[in-house]
């Protein structure tokens, strides 16, 4: 059974429960083992680097630090933890006076990093660590014929990485293709790697709900029954302001937003109570009901 | 003897993790402004800010909100077609603005940073609900009653914690910490 060192992220632990849960047995389905991080901390988000860029840093390099104890590559489902991760340990192997700096805070928690690890996103990990055929293999077909609206949103693709070609960030189509693997029929819709308004919904609620109104129309538009998301605070947005939208606006939206892990999961024929289905304020029921079971 | 630092060159030294092209590499061309899914809501461009700060107008750039209208999507930054990353400028404005304790009135983006780094300060976690005095204010009335009907839907379904978490080696997270930056005045 192959092992990554497994780091949640806040989100997963309240709001976005479903998404861990589903994630980790959809994990387990596939042979992987999903080792969570001992005593992680919070990855700064995006506040941190509003306040200090150093002090960004060092959140994430007491994750890499703790990860590194047992030499595993690192995994994370939030885009934007995925992101500072990523980054934050870029810089640090490629800059060994702010590797110097960070190991000098770390030894106040008796740590120290060595710029060893790898950093993925849970779908980089899907797709590429246990690949689509091997998904493909396994896949009923309780999700044939299901309209999905992939939605990357942002930090799974930007900031471009050295590895990534424009195209890979302009118009990735990975999350279409785990889609299809899983049987379900993914729609096309211009908004897909178009933001969500992320923590604009606390700071400027008119410009998130705008952004919202336009993504939503988007996935509608293209058919979709369901939008599918790979990150807690864009699936909240998308979700749980919903209603705040169609007040806003007159819309009359009413699309259920899933993690890619719960349709995933459904299609290895996991049961839906063990993918955290049920938790949704836009209720699935009906866009999960017409499909066999 | 003195040096004084322009404030070109106060921004351009907020921008280590940037790995990009200085902002006065920038030729005006507007295409950030145009990849930004925020611009109508910010009083000034992207474009414009970076105008500015290559002039040295620091009080204009301090006033404008538009900084603190950015959602961190690095659309600017993917399409610059000078290789300058915008999006991190706008982080870097935001780290000068709250410094500076220089910002405009009515923005809650400066409190809502300040209380969620307080917050993973003190426990080394995140804890939503802990940022809503921050902007459930703002809305009035029916804004207050909103995030609270929205905040019964979610404890209805069981994603609001009451309690928030909190890693176990908070006082050696926190010694790490001060070893970065002082504690004091921040949390």
């Amino acid at each position: 059974m192959k092992t990554y060192a497994y780091y949640p992220g806040c989100s997963l632990e309240t709001m976005a429960a479903s998404y861990h849960i589903s994630a980790v047995e959809t994990a387990h389905k596939l042979g992987v083992e999903l080792k969570e991080i001992e005593d992680w901390n919070c990855c700064g988000a995006t506040a941190y680097s509003h306040i200090d860029e150093l002090l960004a840093q060092v959140l994430c390099a007491r994750n890499l630090a703790l990860a590194e104890k047992d030499g595993l590559s690192v995994v994370a489902p939030c885009s934007g933890c995925y992101k500072n991760l990523h980054f934050a340990n870029v810089h640090m192997q490629e800059d060994p006076d702010l590797r110097e700096h960070m190991n000098f805070a770390l030894e106040e928690d008796d740590l120290h990093y060595s710029g060893n690890l790898n950093v993925h996103h849970l779908m980089d990990m899907f797709v590429d660590g246990v690949g689509l055929d091997v998904i493909k293999e396994e896949t009923s077909d309780r999700l044939k014929g299901l309209r999905v609206a992939p939605y990357y949103g942002c930090q799974i693709v930007r900031p471009r990485k050295d590895e990534q070609s424009v195209e890979d960030v302009e118009g990735p189509h990975f999350f279409e293709d785990l889609m299809s693997a899983i049987g379900a029929q993914p729609v096309e819709y211009p908004y897909k790697v178009r933001c969500c308004g992320a923590s604009l919904i606390a700071t400027n609620r008119k410009a998130a709900l705008n952004m919202l109104r336009d993504l939503l129309q988007s996935a509608v538009n293209a058919g979709a029954e369901v939008i599918a998301t790979a990150c807690p605070l864009c699936q909240i947005n998308l979700e749980l302001y919903q209603g705040e939208v169609n007040k806003e606006f007159g819309t009359e939206f009413s699309i259920p937003v899933l993690y890619f892990t719960q349709l995933m999961g459904l299609a290895l024929g996991i049961g839906p109570k063990k993918l955290g289905i049920g938790s949704e304020v836009v209720s699935s029921k009906e866009a999960l009901a017409c499909r066999a079971t | 003897m003195s040096t004084t630092v322009s404030f070109s060159q106060e921004v351009a030294n907020l921008l280590y993790a940037t790995d990009a092209k200085p902002l006065n590499c920038c030729i005006q061309c507007a295409t950030c402004s145009a990849a930004c899914p925020a611009v109508e809501f910010m009083d000034s461009t992207p474009r414009e800010l970076i105008a500015w700060i290559n002039a040295g107008l620091k009080d204009r750039v301090l006033a404008s909100n538009s900084f603190w209208t950015c959602a961190s999507c690095y659309s600017c930054s993917e399409k610059c077609p000078k290789g300058i990353h915008p999006a991190e400028m706008m982080y870097a404005l935001k780290r000068y603005s709250l410094w500076k304790n220089q910002y405009p009135e009515g923005l809650i983006g400066p409190e809502f940073s300040r209380r969620f780094v307080k917050t993973i300060l003190k426990t080394g976690k995140s804890y939503e609900p802990g940022y809503a005095p921050a902007f459930i204010f703002e809305g009035g009335f029916s804004g207050l009653l909103g995030e609270m009907q929205n905040a019964i839907k979610l404890l209805r379904k069981g994603r609001l914690p009451l309690i928030p978490a909190k890693i176990k080696r908070v006082k050696k997270f926190r010694r790490m910490i001060s070893r970065i930056i002082p504690l004091e005045g921040i949390a």
